[in-house]
């Protein structure tokens, strides 16, 4: 997703990640050091383990765990400068099962699309 | 006061699936009394095969170039044409009681407007429309929703709870651990998504979603318009009838359907000159639509298999038909037999033996694609009976609600109404019906188009995983009714196929890109 604002603003929201249910179609989000957890509209909530957070690089990685249904899990959020004073914001999901893998892609381009709206007004 | 309408679907049922088309199974008096009062199409065809996509056909009128759901797990956008809502606009109160899916069931995000509405217990969701004003999701009013079973974010599966929270394992488990359509087998003969459903019949979808819609019609005052989409689930795989009505239909004793190549070698024959991706399935290697549970192979599908899907299927069918009677004789009550419109069909067929194969697919021939379809115009209106054997599709269903409601033809909507006769679908540009596919489900990408017109299918498939774009399918549907002599490379016949495939591509709308996103497998 192309955000017309540049990169350390885009990471200033999208690297703190106890909020980014203010973007991401979430209820809420809860950090504790290396830990996060996650509770979706429906109630449900997952345990993520915080495997990157590089505010040099503008990478946020995290891994679900503690679910016995989703067998592997990492999912990456990159905010990349466009070299011409924009952001391009990268979402990307690895994951068994993988039919849920397209269920957060899907919600990762509503969040991503939420980020755009949300920083180009502001 | 106008025509009211009740628009009755079912979901994967087969055009013989009926009395009145033929079938010879399962009872349908109902059904068949409305086809002899009304209008019966034998050549119907859904613009796509599995359910999101040819349900948005109906709600749009539109292909499905046009209205961008191309797989299931494509949303129909929130701001797609309705015609729901040009109803309501027109005074009709409107309500959608059963399995809607516009929007995709794996939710867990819960982004979706029918899962927030089922999951909250609400009756609709309000969203400002392009006028500026509050307007109900996709003109429904009032949304009761089910779906195959007992999960799920819909208001059925609270229901269910409520009744007992136990009721809800009695069904089939539709997904398996991995989220994949479940391959497990069950009944009597080990065939795949069949189980013996231990829940009282007075608790089976199929009867609530009857329940609903006559609970619906009695809160509405006599005089008002109505536009009522009562859509059953069955008989959609899993097969899990109740356990009770089992009797109706013993297995044992039922023939193989025509469809149904008893001989291995002449089946694996039949299979090998369709395009590949036929055979690939058959043997196991090639799973392209998730419906289609991916770790079940069809060369396993038993005889005793196909004959105890096909029981199970038919008793839903009679279950079905007993459910609309029952809505049918409240309407009588009501004082408004006269005045309602009753349009009957589905969203596609399934294949339930036939090519040795079941569930459905990128297959486009009749076991898939001839759909059940009644139109029994009002009595009031004085429409004479009749048999329609040119080729119409659910899109032009929404022309059709249109003109019932004394309405033009809506802008958005890219075919006539049906027709109240042959003659009459000729003047209307009822010529041919086109149908498409999409895939691309784990880097599985299918892709065929469809023609049918002049007793003649012709399917070109789209370069993808398994095609290069030379390969099709061309079936003669009056001399070759199973569709089991596949013609496309016949020189023969040459010339006819690129005619059709010239009007097939002439006549089907522009794409509308860029495509909208997958976001969920169904």
């Amino acid at each position: 997703m192309h955000i017309d604002r540049d990169p350390d603003t885009v990471w200033k929201l999208v690297g703190d990640l106890a909020r980014q249910h203010e973007w991401f179609p979430l209820a809420s989000c809860r950090v504790e050091g290396k830990k996060r957890w996650i509770t979706l509209r429906t109630g449900i909530t997952f345990e993520e383990d915080i495997v990157t957070h590089d505010h040099s690089l503008r990478r946020f990685q995290y891994r679900i765990v503690g679910n016995p249904g989703i067998t592997s899990h990492l999912g990456t959020c990159d905010v990349l400068d466009d070299g011409r004073g924009g952001s391009v914001v990268v979402y990307s999901t690895d994951m068994e099962p993988a039919a849920l893998a397209l269920v957060i892609g899907g919600a990762a381009g509503e969040g991503l699309a939420n980020l755009k709206r949300i920083l180009e007004l502001a | 006061m106008g025509r009211k309408i009740l628009f009755i679907t079912t979901d994967q049922q087969r055009y013989d699936a009926l009395g009145c088309n033929g079938g010879g199974i399962a009872r349908t008096p109902v059904i068949d009394a409305l086809a002899r009062s009304g209008i019966v199409y034998d050549r119907a065809h859904p613009q796509n095969v599995v359910c999101m996509p040819s349900r948005s056909t109906m709600l749009t009128g539109q292909h499905v170039s046009t209205h961008g759901v191309w797989m299931n797990g494509v949303p129909l956008s929130s701001d797609a044409p309705s015609i729901a809502s040009d109803l309501r606009r027109a005074g009709y109160r409107t309500a959608l009681i059963g399995k809607a899916h516009f929007e995709p069931f794996i939710d867990p995000f819960l982004r979706f407007a029918e899962n927030r509405i089922g999951s909250g217990g609400l009756e609709t969701e309000m969203i400002i429309g392009a006028d500026g004003l509050p307007a109900p999701h996709r003109g429904f009013e009032h949304f009761a929703l089910a779906t195959h079973g007992g999960l799920g974010p819909f208001h059925y599966a609270r229901w269910l709870r409520e009744k007992n929270p136990a009721a809800a394992a009695m069904f089939f488990q539709v997904l398996d651990q991995q989220l994949q359509v479940n391959a497990e087998g069950g009944g009597d003969t080990g065939a795949p998504q069949v189980k013996h459903n231990e829940i009282p019949r007075e608790w089976y979808h199929t009867e609530w979603v009857a329940d609903q819609t006559i609970a619906w019609l009695a809160t509405l005052p006599a005089d008002a318009d109505w536009f009522c989409w009562m859509s059953f689930p069955d008989p959609h795989h899993p097969w899990d009838p109740p356990k009770s009505e089992l009797g109706r239909v013993d297995w044992h004793e039922l023939d193989l359907p025509p469809g149904y190549i008893e001989d291995a070698a002449q089946r694996e024959r039949v299979l090998d000159d369709k395009p590949r991706h036929w055979r690939l399935w058959y043997d196991g290697t090639f799973v392209s639509n998730y419906e289609a549970p991916a770790k079940w192979v069809p060369n396993t599908l038993t005889a005793d298999n196909v004959r105890e899907i096909n029981a199970m299927a038919h008793i839903e069918n009679e279950l079905i038909d007993e459910a609309i009677g029952r809505v049918m004789t409240s309407i009588a009550a009501r004082g408004w037999g006269d005045d309602v419109d009753v349009l009957y069909t589905t969203d596609h067929g399934e294949l339930q033996g036939d090519f040795g194969l079941m569930f459905k697919g990128p297959y486009h021939v009749d076991s898939l694609m001839r759909l059940p379809l009644i139109w029994r115009p009002a009595a009031s209106a004085r429409v004479a009976p009749s048999r329609v054997s040119a080729p119409v599709g659910l899109v032009a269903l929404a022309s059709t609600f249109a003109s019932i409601a004394g309405l033009p033809q809506p802008d958005y909507a890219e075919s006539a109404r049906l027709p109240h006769d042959d003659r009459e679908a000729a003047s209307l540009g009822h010529e041919r019906v086109l149908t498409e596919w999409d895939s691309v489900l784990f880097g599985k990408i299918v892709g065929a188009r469809t023609v049918c017109r002049d007793g003649w299918v012709c399917t070109t498939m789209l370069p993808g995983t398994v095609h290069d774009g030379t390969e099709g399918e061309l079936y003669d549907l009056v001399h070759d009714p199973l569709q089991r002599v596949n013609l496309w490379h016949d020189p023969r016949h040459a010339a006819h196929r690129d005619a059709l495939l010239d009007d097939l591509w002439s006549s089907l709308p522009a794409r509308v890109l860029p495509l909208r996103p997958c976001d969920a497998p169904v």
